[in-house]
């Protein structure tokens, strides 16, 4: 436990605000609530003066930034801090990064998801970072009796020229932390930047690669239990009964019992979503012992009637159908089909589309669809668990605990004061970690057996127990006129159990006539928050269309793209167009000129082009295709992302080399599919993941240089992946894909080609 | 249960505990090796790697009774301070994001490089894709061979 020195009493109070919009607040506090891991920093100091919430400094000049946001491999851990030593004016070597605490209100929002981490902290971040310095210039200039315009700062030192007098940042921190926050301090000028912009390693680096406890599975405490949860086989059934008799037999064992995850009308908040809600509890020793003991357990399960799901929202309560039924994928895509053919809403619409497809010469009309996906991050859900009547500490994995907590008050019955929540590094996260019924069910069984606890899923309780990435379909049409010009578009979105569509992207804007309906069927299997959620669909629909619609038009498919965004820009259709139809030109463009799009050299290859706007930041790549040992092998990959300034490059070029990897994969092989409820695939041996040998040789990244405010990365590098990978195997075999996972289209046009 | 008699990381180390136990767990939650992950259970993703006598080894589908009279390293044994050429060049590299498979990865391609010290691209597709990374890391983890086997 360190000492933290301040002027402040030991309650911890707000200061002041440096944001007008946003929600963070910058504060003093007691920090009463503050553990720091000092086990992990070599210093021998114990005294720190705490200056704005993210910042401590020791008398001896060693300076700690708190890293505020959840971390699943995005890195934040190092790209955020960096903003804030940016300003501060520190040796970025020097500095000493820590996970921050759970607290909103004096860390700001603290959610990974959408890509925002980057985008939410950018001026927070600075601004704490300029009003530290000031506030340690204030300090020193109130100690020398020297005005404090004559302060200036270098690397964590202050200096007063005239006087010849300095001072260490550690020297004037316990002053300065007794001083207000000032507002308003002026930051850098985004073209004086000299940490932001330069590459600098993951901090945890070091810890990484020789297997220190970062991640909540590798967390221990004194006494502590390990559980496990049986849940129904398949989506649709609930616990019957059960007889744990021979389970308790079995060593290790400490206790078997079955318990409801929230009471009947129990209010469920946003990313409260359940899947099961019976759960049989296993408790025992050992992890190893708990998943023997499971094995004796002789359970009956019944089929669920449909089920009433109460939920907060924004616009108040509302009741939510779960239906019964044990569905299949056949049955499924069947019944897609059938909806897609009935009226559906209507989401946007420009001009006279029904016209205009009436009046039509040709008409291009494709159907595409996609199927679950299961997040499979390396790391399963698990969290840690110590709750008693007085208090709870929660440990572990999860994307927003903010969103989570007020539940989990609620069904502790505990104060939010009285929860304390540690993040940890999560082993990967890709949306589903935004959702926290591990976190609850952990706390409720600690309760209940009242000892520390950890809740552990195996890959296969984590594989069929999903939040998955929903089951989508889109039929897109296009209109040309006898000239081949491009007058209606029109598409029509459905899925299970929420539609794809994005009704105000691209093409919307740029064409005169268009149309986009949505619909959507009832499911009993669960769905959430994946990579680029609906993009991640949409944009391999979209952009394989327009890539075939770009072909029947004669025209080259990035051209095509660049005529339509001009038209976009200089007359747009409509007013809620989401896309800056400059900085969308600007990714292809930039992507044509690295590949070398039109150098006859690269026509060895199958090559493929897409593009993609979400989440504030622009995305194309082109990948080029060869077949090696029969079968489709993607050789390297040219992308162009627009994300404004570039926090950490050679960490971004991580991230979007990341998301190529893992767009090809589940382009090529990802797929979650049901039969009568039960997930087909339950580990890594059915569902198939990329593996090295079929990852690219090179990943050519190249980001467009401007000094636009940062925008994320984590997802819109993702989306377009699948259409480049789609377009590209049409170049290879002639034959183009509709259904993911290609592999097995890829496979049937190949026999069928081969057969002719 | 039995008594189970282990040489992992140069340390004798003595347990009573049921022999069908897979050898990560023993690892994980009787040594408190916890640097060896679980990612699969069924040695399908490569989280779990070890040594065992100097071979990359799926320490989840080992009974612990197997483990016995062999030598055992865990990455808390390959070096303690990041000091192994193969962590090296992980850093040099920067390859990880999530890090959850990482030392899964460095124990496959030390394993690796201690009977090939160089090889071929095919070499390394090959020894490498038992291990998934699912943050997709894959270049980096070719580099980062290429760079430990050139400082080698």
């Amino acid at each position: 436990m360190e000492k933290i020195k301040t002027s402040q009493t030991r309650r911890s109070f707000l200061k002041s605000s440096l944001l007008a919009s946003g929600g963070l607040m910058i504060s003093f506090s007691g920090l009463s609530k503050y553990t720091s891991d000092s086990g992990t920093t070599p210093l021998l100091a114990e005294e720190w003066s705490e200056i704005t919430g993210y910042i401590k400094i020791t008398p001896d000049n060693v300076i700690k930034i708190l890293n505020p946001n959840p971390e699943f491999g995005q890195n934040v851990m190092t790209s955020l801090p960096m903003m804030v030593a940016e300003e501060l004016d520190v040796d970025w070597k020097k500095v000493i990064v820590e996970m921050g605490p759970h607290d909103n209100a004096k860390l700001g929002p603290q959610f990974t998801g959408g890509s925002n981490s980057i985008r939410m902290y950018w001026r927070p971040l600075r601004e704490a970072g300029a009003a530290a310095r000031q506030m340690l210039r204030d300090a020193a200039a109130q100690t020398w009796g020297v005005p404090v315009e004559e302060v200036t700062t270098k690397a964590a030192m202050l200096y007063h020229a005239k006087s010849g007098k300095s001072a260490t940042y550690g020297e004037v921190a316990s002053k300065a932390a007794s001083l207000e926050i000032p507002k308003g301090v002026a930051l850098k000028d985004v073209k004086k930047l000299s940490v932001v912009g330069t590459s600098q390693k993951n901090v945890e680096g070091l810890k990484i690669v020789t297997g220190k406890p970062l991640f909540a599975m590798d967390y221990q405490f004194d006494g502590m239990l390990v559980a496990m949860i049986e849940h129904p086989p398949a989506f649709g059934k609930k616990l019957k009964s059960f007889d744990a008799t021979e389970t308790l037999k079995m060593p290790g064992i400490k206790d078997v019992y079955s318990f409801k995850l929230y009471e009947d009308g129990f209010e469920q908040a946003g990313f409260d979503t359940r899947t099961f809600n019976d759960l049989l509890v296993v408790v025992g020793n050992t992890t190893w012992e708990v998943m023997n003991a499971r094995k004796k357990l002789k359970v009956q399960w019944e089929p669920i009637s449909d089920t009433k799901d109460t939920m907060a929202g924004r616009g108040g309560k509302r009741e939510v159908i779960v239906p019964a039924g044990l569905e299949s994928t056949p049955a499924q895509l069947a019944k897609m089909a059938e909806f897609a053919t009935m009226p559906a809403q209507q989401l946007r619409k420009d001009g006279d589309p029904e016209t205009a497809f009436k009046n039509a010469a040709q008409i291009l009309e494709r159907t595409y669809t996609a199927p679950f996906l299961a997040h499979n991050c390396m790391e399963p859900m698990n969290f840690f668990a110590h709750v008693t009547e007085e208090k709870a500490l929660l440990v572990g994995p999860l994307q927003a605990p903010g969103w989570s907590e007020p539940t989990l008050a609620k069904l502790l019955n505990l104060p939010p004061e009285k929860i304390e929540i540690q993040m940890t590094r999560m082993g990967g996260g890709f949306g589903l970690r935004a959702y926290s019924h591990y976190m609850y069910e952990a706390a409720l069984i600690s309760r209940k057996v009242k000892a520390p606890i950890k809740l552990v899923y195996s890959r296969e309780d984590d594989m069929t127990y999903g939040i998955y990435r929903p089951m989508y379909t889109a039929t897109y049409r296009a209109a040309l006129d006898a000239n081949k010009n491009l007058i209606a578009f029109h598409v029509k979105g459905g899925g299970i159990p929420e539609h794809p569509i994005h009704a105000n992207r691209f093409p919307a804007g740029a064409v005169d006539n268009y149309l986009a309906e949505g619909w959507t069927i009832p499911s009993n299997i669960t769905i959430g928050a994946f990579r680029a959620p609906r993009s991640n669909f949409n944009a391999a629909a979209e952009q394989s269309f327009l890539d075939e619609l770009a072909e029947l038009m004669g025209k080259d498919p990035i051209d095509f793209r660049l005529e339509l965004l001009k038209r976009a820009k200089e007359k747009p259709v409509g007013e809620r167009n989401e896309y800056d139809a400059d900085r969308y030109a600007g990714v292809l463009k930039l992507v044509k000129e690295k590949s070398g799009w039109n150098n006859p050299e690269n026509k060895k290859y199958s090559r493929g082009v897409a593009a993609y706007f979400c989440h504030a930041s622009y995305a194309a790549h082109v990948v080029d295709m060869i077949i090696k040992d029969g079968q489709p092998y993607v050789e390297q990959v040219f992308s162009a992302m627009d994300c404004g300034v570039v926090i950490n490059p050679d960490a971004a070029i991580n991230m979007v080399q990341g998301a190529v990897v893992d767009g090809i994969g589940n382009a090529f092989y990802g797929a979650l599919t049901h039969k009568k409820g039960t997930p087909e695939q339950n580990n890594f041996n059915r569902y198939r993941m990329i593996r090295l040998r079929e990852a690219p040789k090179r990943i050519d990244v190249s980001f467009v240089e401007n000094e636009i405010d940062p925008t994320g990365l984590g997802e819109p590098p993702f989306p377009p992946v699948f259409a480049a990978v789609a377009n590209a195997l049409y170049k290879s075999t002639g034959k183009r894909v509709y259904n993911q996972p290609f592999i097995n289209e890829w496979k049937l046009n190949s026999e069928k080609i081969n057969k002719m | 249960m039995a008594v189970i008699n282990l040489n992992v990381n140069g340390k004798k180390q003595t347990m009573d505990v049921d022999p069908g136990t897979p050898l990560l767990w023993v690892l994980r939650e009787h040594l408190g090796l916890v640097g060896t992950k679980y990612g699969c259970g069924i040695a399908q993703c490569g989280a779990c790697t070890i040594h065992v006598n100097g071979a990359a080894v799926r320490s989840c589908s080992l009974p612990v009774s197997a483990a016995q009279n062999r030598v055992i390293t865990t990455i808390e044994g390959l070096s303690e301070n990041g000091e192994h050429p193969v962590q090296k060049a992980w850093l040099e590299q920067d390859v990880a994001q999530c890090g959850y498979c990482q030392t899964g990865q460095i124990m496959s391609a030390a394993a690796l490089l201690k009977t090939n010290p160089n090889p071929t691209d095919a070499q390394i597709d090959n020894a490498m894709s038992g291990n998934i990374c699912r943050c997709g890391t894959y270049l980096r983890i070719r580099e980062a061979i290429k760079t430990a086997a050139a400082q080698k």
